[in-house]
């Protein structure tokens, strides 16, 4: 090749491009096209200067793009022709990491082991066979090890490990998979196992520490392991009293746990596994994925009571994988903590949480620096919807359908807690930080408050919060040193449905869920709204009622049930119908007094409707988790197919833009009273309310010229009301927005707070 | 490993760093939140009053002022407005609440409750027949408290401009030589108590006032607790620290006492004193007990090897029966209350900004 065609090129990498052997990758190429030059990463991505023929350098730029490695999402790839400077062929090197201040490239997720690093472990011959460490660039923890930026050994909890000479000789070959793999490790100089049972002083390390663990389990006792992001508790799924012993320790009584299989054979052998399901289980996010589960599968009864579905996963570190290969068993791995709790993650603390729970503990001397919970999709109608986005999620930016005017810190709601930082065009979701009145995730609040805007070089220039006054994010806020906005909390929804889409234009949400906040001083829930990322505009809302008792009226279905039943059939009927429930006549009374009273809240909320209905049904009266009573109205009304449903016409209807299910209330209890089956009466419901919203979303939509309708808040997660509203909507021409990828429960708000706060100009 | 503990310690200086600031006035009008006793109040106080008559200079805001003559002989000071609905409840009324609320303050300060003046503002109309009953309840109350009502005020309003009857009343005591509590005295380790039920009396005029259609035998706990706090003060000299959880209740005057001392209140569920009736009433209105007030209550630090005696000279009192245990002073986490649940779970126990609302969904 002559001069003319030869040429010199900056090629600036952006996108999740460290971390995930693309420096190695950079080099096999550039060598092998013969091209010299160097590649390295700084706070920006991967800088590359190749010099040599044109054509050479326009295959690697193609590379790049369509050839990346496994875990690198490249986002863009910006080329800046150079001087040549005459550089040997064959002159190309790997500089090391510029340390220069924070830094715009995403940290990689934490992923599932690979077939490599599997391979070696099952080999009998392999240096790492049987290691419970292992990993490569394709694979392993990420955002949980990260203390800072840029990602380089020295900046994650691998640091205190020194690699021995044979892992050195990995890390430093540029044509070895583990070239710059930062957690790198060998059973001579990385992380140990260590056992330690709660009534021996003496810990076991090493291989000696696995056997122990699966002999305490295999024989019915409970085990808390230490993950990737936290611990897990473990028990034998198959055993009942071992899980039923774990309920009670845990004090949880009826929220289900989640179940590890070996494979996705065996997962296949206690659910129901459609292809979307199938993809999300051996994905390299490794979520719990819910799917419904077989008759007859081989499962305790205390898995998960009362529900038609089970949360299964499949291993994901290869601490899993030696677990559940010596198990042979589905083993229960639920969150090491007590019911309601934020899951362990520092060893002290583990230590001293857990060890009343537990028989023993299976730890590791790898520190976690980001608790980071198991991620939960579920798989209906072929479609994958995520309700808690965290390990294998987070930190993955997402994009902003706009450009950012200001970098925004978002703290989000008050359960199911996340926080976001936005700037420019992309917006990082938190992993899943959990329920804000509790001390320690208090504190996980606050460590992802300041490690995340550092991680992603977000210096905020706002603050925005729901509006809540009691919410202890809205309190953090109001005390911050910066500028602050208040987003309602439906239109923080609805803005995260259209972050997830890609759109700006204003559309119609129809926001239901448990509870948010509303500007008038109410508490909305059942809400449709025009909005945009500039404002929201409550257009269309449920019929208020009390909350009898506030907060009792959460916790205590039973109250909801009776305001919907003495609008529907009158105050008489309805403490008649409470005592028949085994309600005692002093506390109806006083309850239905309680709904007359201005001192008991008024809500709009879908998510409370929901809880009445189901009460109504012979549900329970008293809830254990967030959501329980509606739940299980909805898996009741699933084993009907919408066909075969009652239709309740004109049952529920609307006038002036709200919506009143009064008369569908009473058709429901004169159904119940003459025996027809509770199941088709729920299904029943579903429909009528589900017809009732896409009649009042069509109409309100026209008038406002709207063409695109948003589905979003917690009651969202509801497949069966979603498939009916959407169905309906399409039907009818609309354009329907439903997510996906961030949850539609408040785990989704802090996305919206930051979109709507980083749209508004100063 | 090393990085990530002082990367932990770090972040929990930014927690305290935070809770540790006042609370910023950012509304335009006054609310019933900023008398509700919770942080819209405590704003409110700071951003006007303090900065108005002291400049800005935020010392702790005690219920009642010390103050030093020239002979070295030191004074307590307070005052407080009454303004109660119904005025009579089970367990006392407006009267008797307007003669105890300040002897109380008094009382907690350390100081020995002495002179009172009383101001009445009365809405034209008002019944002769109800305001002697109402002045025989507070001459009972003084006489049993051991204080003079030394001189007054009365006013008359036009109908509607007032409703019914307000009485405020101020108080001095003496502090005896060598007497000193205060929230710099404050260690881990110490003890929190009680000295009885909480919630009494918060109750007592929910359910007088009809808020709830229940019967139930809630009566007030209006009571001075001049001889209790004696009695409390000779059996533990070592005593810190003293709050009379009126409105906001429990949780306030904890989260008063974590933010002025700077140190965590860590209480223990199960040991929290509470009538079975007032457990039933509160679980029917939804109303979180901690945040209810008392009028007959002080909660007391003191240190652990006096924890014992104190007990026993609160219970050895009549309205002191129920005293009990109900937390200790840790260091950390600082400034902040938390509850330990009874099935062993952290919950942060924070002081509100207005009234209760749920925040569950």
């Amino acid at each position: 090749m002559g001069t003319a065609s030869t040429t010199r090129e900056r090629l600036r990498v952006t996108g999740t491009v460290q971390g995930v052997g693309f420096r190695p990758f950079v080099y096999r190429h550039a060598v092998a096209l013969g091209l010299a030059g160097y590649v390295l990463n700084d706070s920006a991505g991967v800088l590359i200067e190749v010099e040599g023929p044109a054509e050479a350098v326009a295959e690697l730029t193609r590379l790049l793009i369509e050839d990346a490695p496994p875990l690198a999402r490249v986002t863009g790839v910006a080329t800046e022709r150079l001087q040549t400077s005459g550089t040997t062929v064959g002159a190309f090197h790997i500089v090391e990491s510029q340390h220069s201040g924070s830094a715009d490239v995403p940290i990689s997720i934490d992923t599932a082991t690979c077939a490599d690093c599997l391979a070696e472990i099952d080999d009998p011959d392999d240096r790492r066979h049987g290691y419970a460490f292992t990993n490569c660039t394709n694979c392993g923890p990420r955002y949980t090890i990260v203390l800072g930026v840029p990602y380089d050994r020295p900046a994650t909890t691998m640091a205190g490990f020194a690699m021995c000479s044979r892992c050195r000789a990995e890390y430093e070959d540029p044509g070895d998979r583990r070239f710059h793999a930062q957690p790198n490790a060998c059973p001579t100089c990385g992380p140990q196992l260590i056992w330690r049972t709660t009534v021996a002083t003496d810990a076991l390390s090493g291989p000696g520490a696995l056997d122990a663990a699966l002999d305490a389990i295999t024989s019915g006792r409970i085990v808390a392991m230490k993950g990737v992001g936290g611990y897990h508790l473990v028990a034998d799924a198959t055993d009942q009293q071992a899980v039923a012993e774990l309920r009670r320790r845990k004090a949880r009584d009826d929220k289900p746990f989640a179940v590890m299989v070996s494979s996705l054979a065996a997962a296949r052998r206690l659910c129901r596994i459609d292809d979307s399901a199938a993809a999300a289980l051996t994905s390299i996010r490794r979520p719990i994925v819910l799917a419904p589960r077989l008759d007859g599968a081989i499962l305790a009864e205390g898995v998960a009571p009362g529900l038609p579905e089970i949360g299964l996963m499949l291993p994901y570190s290869p601490l899993h994988h030696l677990l559940l290969a010596g198990a042979a068993r589905p083993l229960i791995m639920t969150s090491g903590n007590l019911s309601d709790e934020p899951i362990a993650h520092h060893d002290d603390d583990a230590v001293s949480r857990l060890t009343p729970l537990v028989d023993g503990l299976l730890q590791h001397d790898r520190p976690i620096h980001i608790r980071c919970d198991d991620s939960v999709v579920r798989a209906t109608g072929g479609r994958i919807q995520v309700l808690r986005r965290s390990r294998g999620f987070a930190p993955e930016p997402l994009r902003l359908p706009f450009e950012a005017h200001r970098s925004v810190l978002a703290v989000g709601a008050e359960l199911k807690s996340t926080i976001s930082v936005a700037k420019r065009d992309w917006v990082v979701p938190s992993h899943h930080i959990g329920d804000l009145e509790h001390l320690a995730t208090y504190r996980s609040f606050m460590q992802a408050i300041d490690h995340l805007p550092r991680l992603y070089g977000v210096v905020p220039d706002i603050i925005a919060h729901d509006m809540h006054p009691e919410y202890l994010s809205s309190k953090w806020a109001a005390q911050a040193d910066l500028p602050t906005v208040a987003v309602q909390h439906h239109h923080a929804h609805v803005a995260a449905c259209m972050v997830e889409h890609g759109r700006t234009e204003p559309v119609l949400g129809i926001a239901y869920d448990g509870l948010g906040y509303g500007p008038d001083g109410t508490l909305w829930g059942g809400e449709m709204l025009v909005a945009d990322f500039v404002s929201s505009c409550r257009v269309a809302h449920l019929h208020p009622v009390r909350m009898p008792g506030g907060v009792a009226a959460i916790r205590e279905p039973w109250r909801m049930a009776a305001m919907w039943a003495v609008a529907a059939v009158g105050s008489e009927a309805a403490q008649r119908r409470l005592v028949d429930r085994g309600i005692d006549s002093v506390t109806a009374t006083a309850v239905l007094d309680l709904g007359e009273r201005p001192s008991s809240p008024v809500t709009t909320s879908a998510g409370r409707l929901f809880d009445a209905v189901a009460t109504l049904l012979g549900g329970r009266r008293r809830v254990t988790y967030e959501a329980q009573a509606a739940i299980e109205l909805e898996a009741l009304a699933r084993t009907v197919e919408r066909g075969d449903a009652p239709r309740y016409d004109g049952c529920m209807t609307f006038e002036d833009s709200v919506l009143d299910p009064t008369a569908l209330i009473a058709a429901l209890l004169a159904d119940l009273d003459s025996g027809v089956d509770r199941a088709l009466i729920a299904a029943g419901f579903h429909e009528a309310f589900g017809r009732a919203t896409v009649a009042l979303a069509a109409t309100t939509a026209a008038e406002h010229h709207i063409d695109t309708v948003a589905l979003t808040g917690g009651v969202f997660q509801n497949a069966r009301l979603t498939e009916i509203v959407e169905s309906g909507l399409r039907d009818r021409g609309f354009d329907v927005l439903v997510h996906a990828t961030i949850p539609p429960n408040d785990g989704g708000i802090s996305v919206g707070q930051a979109a709507v706060a980083a749209f508004t100009q100063q | 490993m090393t990085t990530t503990d002082d990367r932990h310690a770090e972040v929990l200086d930014r927690i305290e760093a935070f809770r540790r600031r006042r609370p910023r006035l950012t509304d335009d009008l006054v609310t019933l939140a900023h008398g509700a006793g919770g942080k819209a109040s405590a704003a409110l106080v700071d951003a006007v009053f303090v900065e108005a008559f002291s400049g800005g200079d935020h010392g702790p805001l005690a219920d009642a002022a010390t103050l030093t003559l020239p002979t070295g002989e030191r004074l307590a000071f307070t005052t407080d407005s009454f303004v109660v609905q119904p005025r009579r409840f089970p367990g006392g009324s407006i009267g008797h609440l307007a003669v105890h609320g300040t002897v109380n303050d008094l009382a907690v300060s350390g100081a020995t409750p002495t002179w009172l003046s009383v101001a009445f503002v009365i809405e034209e109309g008002f019944p002769i027949a109800e305001l002697r009953e109402i002045a025989a309840d507070m001459a009972q109350a003084a006489a049993a408290a051991g204080v003079r009502l030394v001189t007054g005020d009365t006013k008359v309003v036009g109908k509607g401009a007032a409703d019914g009857l307000y009485i405020t009343t101020a108080g001095v005591g003496m502090i005896p030589a060598g007497r000193h509590l205060g929230p710099e005295l404050v260690r881990p380790g110490d003890v929190v108590l009680l000295s009885g039920n909480m919630a009494d009396h918060g109750m007592a005029v929910m359910l007088a006032r009809g808020d709830l259609m229940l019967d139930a035998d809630i009566r007030s706990d209006t009571a001075s607790l001049g001889q209790l706090v004696d009695a409390l003060l000779t059996a533990a000299p070592s005593t810190r620290w003293m709050r009379d959880p009126t409105r906001g209740g429990v949780a306030t005057v904890c989260n008063e006492l974590a933010r002025d001392t700077n140190r965590g209140v860590v209480l223990d569920e199960a040991l929290l004193p509470i009538a079975p009736a007032v457990v039933g009433a509160c679980d029917l209105l939804g109303i979180d007990p901690l945040y209810v007030a008392n009028e007959g209550k002080v909660v007391a630090v003191v240190a652990p090897h006096e924890a014992d005696a104190a007990l026993a000279a609160m219970r050895s009192n009549p309205i002191g029966a129920q005293a009990a245990r109900i937390g200790e002073i840790v260091a950390e986490p600082q400034a902040i209350v938390v509850l330990l649940t009874s099935f062993g779970g952290t919950r942060i126990v924070d002081m509100l900004v207005g009234d209760p609302l749920p925040r569950i969904c």
